[in-house]
C-alpha cells in the first residue's frame, strides 16, 4: 500500500510545491512562495545543517524534551524510542525533501486531522511507547501456559477421542545394566499419555527392590510380579521366557477383570504418542506396523558383507506389520526378512552379530482386554479362551495363536502405512557389573586428579602398593565398560578404536594376572 | 373429549420446542450462533428482498482494465472486480430499472498496479468522474436522486478518498459526487472523513481456494501463544518510526521482541497460515490504513483477532458482534499486551474461539467464486437491503441540484 520513496518524491515533484512539515494546517500547499513559506524554508535549511553537524536528527530529542508531555502519548513511565543509532540514514532522511519525514520541530502533533474535530486519531508522527521493562513476565508467561493448556484441552476433548479407554501396559523385564536405561525410557513414554494407564511389570527371577524403586518413581498405576525363571542367555530361550511373562500379565488381566486396552510394551522399544492416540480405535484385536531397527553389532567384514548384499537387492524397508491391499482390507503380514542374515544372527546376548527379531513381534500387537475375560458377552467366536493355552506345551510365538481365525485382526495406523514404535534390541553382557541402583556407594577414589585450581598441582603421596591396585580397579571397571559400549548400537568408529586400543593393553594386563 | 384434545396439541407442542431448544444446546457446544445488532442476520438470504440493476458501461471501464493486468484479481482490492462477476449472474439482479432498488456502477478503480503489484490512486477521481458522467447523460436515474440509490465499490487504502497517504487522502475528501451515494469500502475509521454515513465496510479479499488448500487437521494443538508476521517499521518510506502504523507495530516489536509467548517476525514463511492455525492470538494492527486482511485470515483459521487500531470500523458492523469475537486494544496500552491478553479468562477465550468456528462466520469473511450463501457478496446485499426501503426525500424535484460538478481538487476535472 504505501510507495516507496522513488514514487513520493514523483508525486511531490508532480505537486509542484515545497511540502511544509507535515502541512496538516500549513496552507503553504499549492499557493506561491509567501513569506511565511519563505521563513519555513530558511528554518528547514537550519535544521538541516544542524543535524549534519550534530550527526544525528535532533529534532526527536527537541520533541520529546519539548513536546512530550502534551502529546497524547505522553504518560508517566512511558517515552517514545529516541534512534541514536543509524545516524549516515537519518542525516540522508532529513536532508532530501521526502515529504514525511521532514523534522517537526514546529508542528506538535496535537492538530487534528482536516477538519473533524472530534476525532481522537491524529495523523502524524507518534511516539513509540516502550514500557520501562520491556521483558516477559514470569507471572504472565505462566498464566499464558494455563490458557494454552485449557485451550488444548478443549480442543482434545472436542476433536481427540471420545470415551477414552485405560490402556493396560505389559513389559516384560529383569535386571540387567541396561535395565535402567530401557525401563526409564519405557516410563518417561507412559507418563506421557493422556489417557488411563495400568502399568503390569513382569520380573525375571523375582522383583527386586531394583525395578521397584524405579517404577516407583512413574507415578503410574503400577503392577508389579515376579516370575519364577531367571532370564536364560541365549536369545531364543530369553524370547521365550518372555512369552511365558507375557501370558502371566494376560491371565491377571484375565483374573483381575481390568478393563481396557492391552498393549505390549517391551522396555526396549520406543513409542511414539500417537500410537497410544491409535491403539485407542481397536474393537477387538489390532495390529500396527513395528519398525525393526535390527544393527550389527560391530562393522566387522562379516557384517558389512552382509550389508553390502542387502543394498543390492533393494530389500524392502524393515518393517513389521499388517499388509493390506487398495480396498484397506487385511490380506497379509509383512515380517522382517532374516535371510540376509542366515547364520550371522546373534545366539547370545554379548555376540558381535546382529541381534534379529522373531517373525511377529508381540509389541506389533493390541488386544481389547475383554477377549482375555472368562466371559464376556459379547466375546467373538475366534478367539480362543485363555485357559486353553499354557504356553508351555505350545509355543506361543505372537498374539495370534489366541485367535481361531487370524484375518480377524484390524490394521491400525492408516492400514499399517504408519510405523507407530520402533524395536530395537541393545543389551550388555549378561555377566556385566553395575553399581546397584546406579548409586555410587563408597565414592570412587581419585585416580587422575585434576590439573586446574583449586586442586593442587602436585598429585597427594600415595604409597605405592596402593596406587598400584588402584590402577588394576580402574582397568578393570573399564574393561567391563568397553565390552558394554562396543554390543552399543551407534557404531561411532572413534569409540570402536578406542575400545580396540584398550583391548590389546587390557588383554596384556589381563594375561598378566 | 375436545378439551383432552387441545392438551394434547399444546403438550406436543410444548415437546417439540423443548426438542428444538435441546438441538441448538448440542450444536451450540462447538459453535454458538451470532447475534450482531441487526440481529442474527449472517444467514439471511437477500434474493427477494431487494432488486439491482447493472449499468453496461463500455469496457474500457472494467474489462480492458483488467485485460491490461490481470494481477488484480489476486490482490486484497479484488472485492469490486468479483462483486461485478457476482451481480452479472445474481438473482438479485434485474434487466428493468424501473423495479431496481439499487443502481451498480461496474468501474474497476483499484486496478492501475505499479510492477510491484500496489494500485496507484491517482487516475481514480477521474476514471469515477466520468463514469458517473457517463451514466447520468445515458441514464435518467442518476440525475433523478444525484445518486442516493446508487451504490458503489472502492475497496482502496482510504476508501473514496482515492490516496494511499492519509495525510492526503483526508485533504481531498471524499470525491465530491460521491456524497449522496453508498459506498461499499474496506476502510473504517469512526469520525474519519474517508468514511461516510451509511457506508458498508466489507473484508478485503483473501483468496479462498489458497486457504482452504492450507488447512491442517483440527486436532492439532493450538500451541503458539500470539502471532504476527509483518513489517514492524516501514524501512523504504518511514525509517525511524513514528509514521507507520501511528507507532503502534514499532511498540509491539520493542517491548515484546524477546517474549517467549509471542512469535512475532517479519518473515515470509510458507507455513504462514499452518501457523495461525496453531496460534490462540493473531495480532492486526494498523498499517498505513487501519484494516488488514490478517482480520479474514484470523477468522478463517480460528485464531482470535487482536484488533489494534483505535476507532476502527470493522466489517459488517451491524451484523457481526466483533466485541464478542476479537480483542480490542488501544493503541496506548500496547506496553501492556501481554498483561491484557493473559488475564483474558479461559471461559471468555473458548466462547471466542466457538464463536470463530461458527461456519457462518467464516463463510461471511470470504469471496468465493462461485458465490455461496451466506457469503461476503450476500452480506453485502443484506446490508444494502437493510437499508430499504428508500426514503422518499431522496428523489430531487426536477430541477433541484446537489452536487456541485466542479468542486474537488482541478486535476480531477480532466476528463479520463
Amino acid at each position: 500500500m504505501k510507495l516507496s520513496a522513488l514514487q513520493q518524491s514523483y508525486t511531490n515533484r508532480r505537486s509542484n510545491s515545497f511540502r511544509a512539515a507535515g502541512g496538516l494546517d500549513s496552507s503553504v500547499d499549492g499557493s506561491g512562495k509567501s513569506p511565511a513559506a519563505v521563513f519555513w524554508l530558511v528554518l528547514h535549511g537550519l535544521c538541516c545543517l544542524i543535524s549534519l553537524v550534530l550527526g544525528f536528527r535532533f529534532s526527536r530529542l527537541v520533541f520529546f524534551l519539548f513536546f512530550s508531555t502534551a502529546s497524547n502519548g505522553g504518560t508517566s513511565g512511558l517515552y517514545p524510542s529516541t534512534p541514536f543509532l543509524g545516524t549516515t540514514a537519518d542525516i540522508a532522511g532529513s536532508l532530501s525533501f521526502q515529504a514525511n519525514s521532514s523534522p517537526n520541530l514546529e508542528l506538535p502533533p496535537n492538530r487534528t486531522a482536516g477538519g473533524i474535530s472530534s476525532s481522537r486519531v491524529v495523523v502524524g508522527r507518534h511516539g513509540i511507547r516502550i514500557r520501562p521493562w520491556p521483558h516477559p513476565n514470569p507471572d504472565e508467561v505462566m498464566k499464558a501456559h494455563r490458557i494454552i493448556e485449557r485451550v488444548q484441552r478443549e480442543q482434545k476433548l472436542q476433536f481427540g477421542i471420545k470415551n477414552p479407554r485405560t490402556v493396560i501396559v505389559v513389559t516384560p523385564t529383569y535386571v540387567r545394566t541396561f535395565q535402567t536405561l530401557h525401563l526409564t525410557g519405557l516410563m518417561h513414554s507412559l507418563m506421557n499419555v493422556p489417557y488411563d494407564l495400568i502399568w503390569i511389570v513382569v520380573e525375571a527371577g523375582g522383583t527386586t527392590n531394583e525395578t521397584a524403586s524405579l517404577l516407583a518413581k512413574s507415578g503410574l498405576r503400577t503392577i508389579h510380579i515376579g516370575f519364577d525363571k531367571r532370564m536364560p542367555n541365549s536369545w531364543e530361550d530369553r524370547h521365550r521366557l518372555e512369552a511365558q511373562m507375557r501370558l502371566r500379565a494376560l491371565r491377571i488381566v484375565r483374573e483381575e477383570k481390568l478393563d481396557g486396552i492391552v498393549m505390549f510394551g517391551d522396555d526396549s522399544n520406543m513409542h511414539s504418542m500417537e500410537l497410544f492416540d491409535e491403539i485407542q480405535k481397536v474393537t477387538w484385536i489390532g495390529a500396527v506396523s513395528v519398525g525393526i531397527l535390527a544393527h550389527s553389532g560391530n562393522t566387522d567384514e562379516l557384517s558389512s558383507v552382509v550389508h553390502k548384499k542387502a543394498e543390492e537387492e533393494n530389500l524392502p524397508p524393515p518393517v513389521q506389520g499388517p499388509a493390506c491391499n487398495s480396498s484397506e482390507k487385511l490380506v497379509g503380514w509383512h515380517i522382517f526378512n532374516s535371510l540376509p542374515y542366515v547364520g550371522n544372527g546373534a545366539t547370545y546376548i554379548d555376540d558381535r552379530a546382529t541381534v534379529l527379531p522373531r517373525k511377529l513381534e508381540w509389541s506389533g500387537f493390541v488386544l481389547n482386554s475383554r477377549l482375555l475375560w472368562k466371559e464376556a458377552e459379547d466375546r467373538p467366536e475366534w478367539v480362543k479362551d485363555l485357559d486353553k493355552l499354557d504356553g508351555v506345551s505350545e509355543e506361543i510365538e505372537s498374539p495370534l495363536s489366541l485367535l481361531k481365525d487370524p484375518s480377524m485382526v484390524e490394521p491400525l495406523g492408516s492400514c499399517g502405512r504408519k510405523v507407530l514404535l520402533w524395536w530395537l534390541r541393545v543389551e550388555a553382557r549378561t555377566d556385566s557389573k553395575f553399581p546397584a541402583r546406579w548409586i555410587i556407594d563408597p565414592p570412587l577414589e581419585v585416580t587422575v586428579p585434576a590439573k586446574r585450581t583449586p586442586w593442587p598441582d602436585a598429585p597427594p603421596e600415595l604409597p605405592s602398593n596402593v596406587k598400584e591396585i588402584s590402577i588394576q580397579e580402574h582397568t578393570e571397571k573399564r574393561h567391563a565398560k568397553s565390552r558394554a559400549s562396543r554390543s552399543k548400537h551407534s557404531s561411532r568408529s572413534k569409540r570402536k578404536h578406542e575400545s580396540r586400543t584398550v583391548d590389546p593393553q587390557v588383554s596384556a594386563k589381563v594375561s598378566e594376572e | 373429549m375436545e378439551f383432552w384434545r387441545w392438551v394434547f396439541c399444546v403438550l406436543l407442542l410444548i415437546a417439540s420446542s423443548l426438542r428444538v431448544g435441546a438441538e441448538q444446546l448440542r450444536r451450540g457446544q462447538r459453535t454458538e450462533r451470532i447475534s450482531g445488532s441487526a440481529g442474527d442476520v449472517l444467514e439471511d438470504n437477500p434474493v427477494g428482498r431487494l432488486k439491482v440493476f447493472v449499468y453496461e458501461l463500455p469496457s474500457k471501464y472494467n474489462k480492458k482494465i483488467l485485460q491490461k493486468d490481470p494481477r488484480c484479481l489476486t490482490h486484497m482490492f479484488a472485492a469490486e472486480i468479483f462483486m461485478h462477476r457476482f451481480l452479472l449472474s445474481s438473482p438479485v439482479r434485474t434487466l428493468n430499472p424501473e423495479e431496481a432498488d439499487w443502481f451498480y456502477t461496474p468501474v474497476y478503480t483499484t486496478c492501475d498496479l505499479t510492477p510491484n503489484g500496489l494500485p496507484l490512486p491517482f487516475k481514480s477521481p477521474r476514471m469515477m468522474r466520468s463514469a458517473i458522467q457517463l451514466i447520468s447523460s445515458n441514464w435518467p436515474y442518476w440525475n433523478r436522486t444525484e445518486g442516493a440509490d446508487h451504490f458503489f465499490v472502492v475497496p482502496h487504502d482510504f476508501g473514496a478518498c482515492f490516496h494511499y497517504q492519509e495525510e492526503k487522502a483526508i485533504e481531498r475528501g471524499i470525491l465530491h459526487l460521491l456524497q449522496r451515494a453508498t459506498l461499499v469500502q474496506t476502510f473504517g475509521q469512526r469520525n474519519h472523513v474517508c468514511l461516510k454515513e451509511g457506508s458498508i465496510t466489507i473484508p478485503p479479499y483473501a483468496p479462498p481456494q489458497k486457504m482452504q488448500s492450507h488447512l491442517i487437521p483440527p486436532d492439532t494443538p493450538r500451541s503458539i501463544f500470539v502471532y504476527f508476521r509483518g513489517l514492524f517499521y516501514d524501512v523504504g518510506n518511514d525509517p525511524e518510526g513514528g509514521y507507520y502504523a501511528r507507532g503502534a507495530r514499532a511498540a509491539v516489536w520493542e517491548n515484546f521482541k524477546d517474549n517467549p509467548l509471542f512469535d512475532i517476525s517479519t518473515e515470509h514463511p510458507m507455513t504462514y497460515y499452518e501457523d495461525m492455525q496453531r496460534a490462540v492470538f493473531c495480532l492486526c494492527p494498523l498499517g498505513w490504513a487501519p484494516w488488514s486482511p490478517r482480520l479474514v485470515e484470523g477468522v478463517i483459521f480460528g485464531c482470535i483477532p487482536v484488533i489494534i487500531a483505535d476507532d476502527i470500523v470493522l466489517p459488517f458492523a451491524d451484523a457481526i458482534p466483533w466485541e464478542e469475537i476479537g480483542v480490542f486494544v488501544a493503541e496506548e496500552d500496547v506496553p501492556n499486551l501481554d498483561t491484557i491478553l493473559t488475564s483474558i479468562p479461559p471461559e471468555v477465550i473458548l466462547r471466542k474461539q466457538r464463536l470463530l468456528a461458527n461456519p457462518s462466520m467464516k463463510q461471511a469473511m470470504l469471496f468465493p467464486q462461485p458465490a455461496q450463501p451466506g457469503d461476503a457478496f450476500h452480506q453485502i446485499l443484506n446490508g444494502l437491503a437493510r437499508k430499504l426501503p428508500h426514503d422518499r426525500n431522496i428523489y430531487l424535484k426536477p430541477g433541484e441540484k446537489i452536487l456541485n460538478w466542479t468542486a474537488g481538487p482541478v486535476g480531477d476535472l480532466k476528463p479520463w
